[in-house]
This record gives C-alpha cells, structure tokens and sequence, in this order.
C-alpha cells in the first residue's frame, strides 16, 4: 500500500492548522475590540467559509490563484511558480474552510477572558505582548487548542476545494479524501474502503481528543488551573 | 510625594468630575456604589482615558489632556489592588510575584524577600485557586510592592467577604501598608473601614468630588447632605435659620443650635445614637408619641413622631441599647432631645 496520501494529508493538514492558529488568534483578538458593526459585518465575512459548499470556495480560491488570473499570473511572472496543481496549494483550500473554526472558538475563548487581568498585568508594568503570550493565551489554552484540533480534523477531511485547487496526481497531489474518491470512480472498493478504515481512526481520534479537553475545560472552569 | 488627579469623563448619561488630592497620609474615596470610585482609579491608573484633565505623581505628569500626555499603565508606576486581587491563576503565588519585578536579574531574590515578609512560603508554589482570602490579598499586595509603585490605590478591597474575615484581612492590610511611604487612595462605601483606616477622605456624590476633609471633620460636621449620609446619619428634615436656632415647620418645633446658623443651611441632619430620652423642658426637647419599635441586634431602634408634627413629616428614629429602652418600653409617648452641637447643618 502507498502511505503518500497519508503523508501528503498529515503534512497539509500540520502546516494549515499552524496557519490557521496564528490568523485565527489574530482576527478573534483585534475582531473582538471593534465596534459593534464592524465585528457582525467581519464576523459574517470570516464565518462564510464554515457554510458555504467547498466547491464555491474552492472556485473562489482558482479566481485568485488561478495562473489565467491577475494575482495567479503575477506570481507565475514574478517567482516562476504555479499556486494552484502542486502539493502546497491544498494548504489554500484547508486554511479557507478551518479557519473559520479557529477563529470561533478562539473569539469564545477572548471572550470569556478576564480583563482585569490584564489591567492588573498593565499597571504592574508588564509588557502588552508579556500579558498575550502569557497571561491571555494560558488563560484561554483550552478553547484554543480545542479549536486548533478541529480545524485539524477539518483540514484533514477537505476534500471539495482541495481537488479543484491542487486536483488528483497519485504521488504529488494525493490526499486520503481525494484518493478514496479516485479508488471508487476505478471501482477498486477494497483499496477505498483501507483509505476509509485510515480516514475514521484518524478522525476518530480528533473528536475524542476535542471532547477530553471539553469536558476537562467544563471541570476546572475557564482557564482553571489544572 | 503626592498624587493629583483633576478629572472630567463622560460615559453615557453619567459624567465624573473629581479632584483629589493625595499625600503621605491615606485618603478615603468615600461613595455610595455606582457614584464613579472605581472609574476614577482606573483613570488615574491610566486602565481607562479620561475626556481632560491633569494627573500627576510626585511632580511626574501622567496625563494632561491639553500637552497631550497619557502615560501607558505600565509607566505611571501606580499600583492597583483590584477587588477579586486579579492574581495570574497559571501562575504560582512565586511565579506572580516574580512576574512583576521589573528587573530580572533581582526576580529570584526579590521574590524569596517579598514571599518572606508577606508570610507567603508555605503557599509560594501554589496557584491563586488553591489560596485563602488572606492569602490572597497578601500575594496581591506583595505583587504589587514588587513592580516598585510610588503610589498605591486600593479598591473597595473587601467588597466581597464577609465580615469576620473582613475584619481580620482589614487589620493586616492596615499595617502591611504601614511601612509603605508613598500615597494611598483607599475607595470604599464604609465609612467604618474610613474612619478606621484613613486620615482624609474625598466624598464622591454621583461623580463629584467634595474637597477632601479629614476623617474627624466629615463626621463632625459634613457640610452636605450626601456626605452626612454616607458618615451614617439617618435623620433628615428641612429647615429655616433663625439666628442661632432652626426653625422646623414640618415638625412645628424650634431647635437650638448653638452657634450661629448659616442663611444657606437648608437642611439639618441628626444622627440616630444622638437623640435621647429627655425629661420634660430639657433643651430641644420635643414631645413624640412612640410611632415603631423596632428590635435590633444590639439595641432597639424607636421611630418617634413628634406631637406637633405635620402629616408625610419625616418620623425620628432613635437608636437606644436595650437596657435604656426597658423602663420605657410601655410608653405610648415620650420627650426626645437632641444637644444643640449635635444638629448638623447641611447644605
């Protein structure tokens, strides 16, 4: 059995929930200090991916990226380098449709922040990025990684988006979600129904991840010290 | 060293417009809830912005509307000791502590000193959750006095406990301040825990500050009626000066007062523990027929009104230890008397 769609999975699956993490974390932290109207009108915006078919978004990804297209073309000019069709382009499509889960649960978690902590931080003289990386992130650790494991899980089961936007080479662009697809259509049920056995352990795996540290979360409160 | 704050901010319908005054002697911010003390700490601590105005320490401008300047908290070197203490609760008593030392190569043994005399090393290695009330508040002071303030404000510290442990953590904050020289805003709603622990106290009323005055001053003579009730005084009635003597027509009685009445007094107050039992033609005597009796748990509290008085007159209440009030319990009416240095004139 070649275990490359696993790897190519795994790998797409790490590097969006790493950038995911970081946009997600930023938007929910600058999002939740707007005003009231900015905030429904940006949160509209940054929630649409969780919604719409991945066929749309990945539509939306190939108008951008796409080499017939402005930003596509410039790149293509300038580096040399085609965005959509290698292994990495799937990153595109993972981080459009798990951010949004990241940046939900990361704005519940801000949300749920004491501020007077960091007030309390402020007038001792602690630096703002002290009082993140310090005192807001551990207070809020949970719901972040809570948050980080499903937009995992997501990146991992995108399959809509994906295959328009880095499409199906065996070897190059395979993932488990487009390879299980290519087995079926060639009417090989046994190699698809591996992919599927690999496909539900691994997912499996993530929502009992997610639902430990859910109710760990519930037992010691927010941001309880465990 | 001293801290001034000269403050106006508007939020909503409410507006703040506070000036104090704080030296080395602890002052009281003294006011019902809601009458703008903890908006007027977090300005000064510079938490909050306010619309104009002028705050500084020791001669060091922190915020000046008009030049421009608006000092981030973490450069204003004020202290803050929040009502829930706001302890890092990811981090151990020690780790707190250390968090705040500015200097790191001083962290460790900064910490060890602080943890010594705030009597914190048995709990050093735990984290906020696992502490008692008095632990708490001494990890909070003692974080505090490690960031290196030059003023400290303190608010409502006691808020939330009940009142024996009030009592003991009240004692201790008392003198683990002692050995602090700089200044002390002390907010607070009691003016028990006023009198007990400050010198000077500032009356906030509905976001105005009264100049500061010293504790004796407020409870001798108040000057206003919102500052009388928060020195505790419950009784209140309108009045026309005459000379040195008010005249009551709610109550049909004339009082004396002994000592001149300004023409702008326009109220006096009397506070509950100064009307008393009177014989019959003692000074400011009044006949009242007996209204309630109600029993408290150290005394009794009489709602008396006066024989003379007018229907919707506000009724006397006098407070009585219980042993003074049996001899008279059967009693339908009686002569009450208030001495004339006790009548408070108010604005």
């Amino acid at each position: 059995m070649d275990w490359y769609p696993l790897y190519n999975s795994l790998r797409i699956a790490a590097v969006s929930t790493a950038a995911v993490f970081f946009l997600g974390v930023f938007f929910a932290y600058y999002i939740a200090r707007l005003p009231r109207l900015c905030k429904g009108v940006l949160d509209v915006v940054l929630t649409l991916p969780l919604v719409l078919p991945p066929t749309v978004v990945g539509w939306l990804l190939l108008v951008v990226l796409g080499p017939r297209h402005a930003f596509g073309a410039w790149v293509l000019d300038t580096f040399g380098t085609r965005l959509v069709m290698t292994w990495w382009s799937a990153i595109f499509a993972t981080v459009a449709v798990s951010f949004p889960l990241m940046y939900r649960t990361a704005r519940g978690a801000f949300e749920s922040f004491d501020e007077t902590l960091s007030d309390a931080g402020r007038t001792l003289g602690l630096s703002n990025t002290y009082i993140f990386w310090r005192i807001r992130m551990p207070y809020c650790r949970q719901g972040i990684l809570a948050g980080m494991v499903l937009a995992f899980a997501r990146a991992l089961g995108e399959y809509g988006a994906t295959s328009m936007v880095a499409g199906y080479t065996p070897g190059r662009t395979a993932t488990i979600s487009t390879t299980v697809y290519q087995l079926w259509r060639n009417n090989d049920d046994a190699g698809a129904a591996r992919w599927v056995v690999v496909n539900i352990a691994i997912s499996a795996a993530f929502l009992l991840t997610v639902n430990l540290l859910e109710s760990r979360q519930r037992s010691t409160g927010e941001g309880g010290a465990a | 060293m001293t801290l001034k704050a000269d403050i106006r901010k508007r939020l909503g319908n409410f507006h703040l417009d506070v000036h104090l005054e704080a030296g080395s002697e602890r002052l009281a911010l003294l006011g019902a809830s809601g009458c703008g003390k903890s908006v007027t700490l977090r300005c000064i601590a510079g938490i909050l912005r306010p619309d104009e105005g002028h705050i500084e320490l020791d001669g060091r401008v922190l915020y000046d509307s008009a030049a421009g300047i608006d000092l981030p908290p973490q450069r204003r070197k004020i202290g803050y000791l929040f009502q829930q203490y706001a302890l890092f609760p990811n981090m151990t008593v020690r780790q707190n502590i250390a968090a705040a030392v500015g200097d790191k190569s001083l962290r460790a043994a900064r910490a060890a000193d602080l943890l010594s005399r705030f009597r914190l090393e048995d709990a050093a290695e735990r984290r906020p959750c696992q502490l008692s009330g008095g632990q708490q508040q001494r990890a909070a002071l003692a974080r505090i006095l490690a960031s290196g303030p030059m003023a400290v404000l303190l608010d409502e510290p006691f808020s939330a406990l009940d009142s024996y442990l009030k009592y003991q953590l009240e004692l201790e904050l008392s003198d683990l301040l002692e050995d602090f020289s700089g200044p002390v805003v002390w907010v607070s709603h009691d003016r028990g825990e006023v009198w007990r622990n400050c010198r000077w106290v500032c009356v906030l009323d509905s976001g105005r500050s009264a100049p500061a005055v010293t504790t004796e001053e407020l409870f001798r003579s108040p000057g206003t009626q919102s500052a009388a009730r928060l020195s505790g005084c419950k009784n209140y009635v309108p009045i026309r000066p005459a000379g040195d003597r008010v005249e009551i027509p709610l109550w049909g009685v004339t009082l004396s007062c002994g000592r001149p009445v300004p023409p702008d007094t326009a109220v006096i107050g009397i506070r509950s523990h100064r009307v008393r039992p009177a014989p019959e033609g003692a000074v400011n005597a009044i006949p009242c027929a007996v209204s309630r009796v109600i029993d408290d748990v150290f005394g009794v509290i009489v709602l008396l009104r006066p024989q003379a008085a007018l229907p919707g007159a506000p009724l006397v209440r006098m407070e009585l230890p219980r042993e003074d009030w049996a001899p008279l319990a059967d009693a339908g009416s009686l002569w009450a008397s208030v001495l004339p240095e006790d009548i408070l004139l108010l604005k």
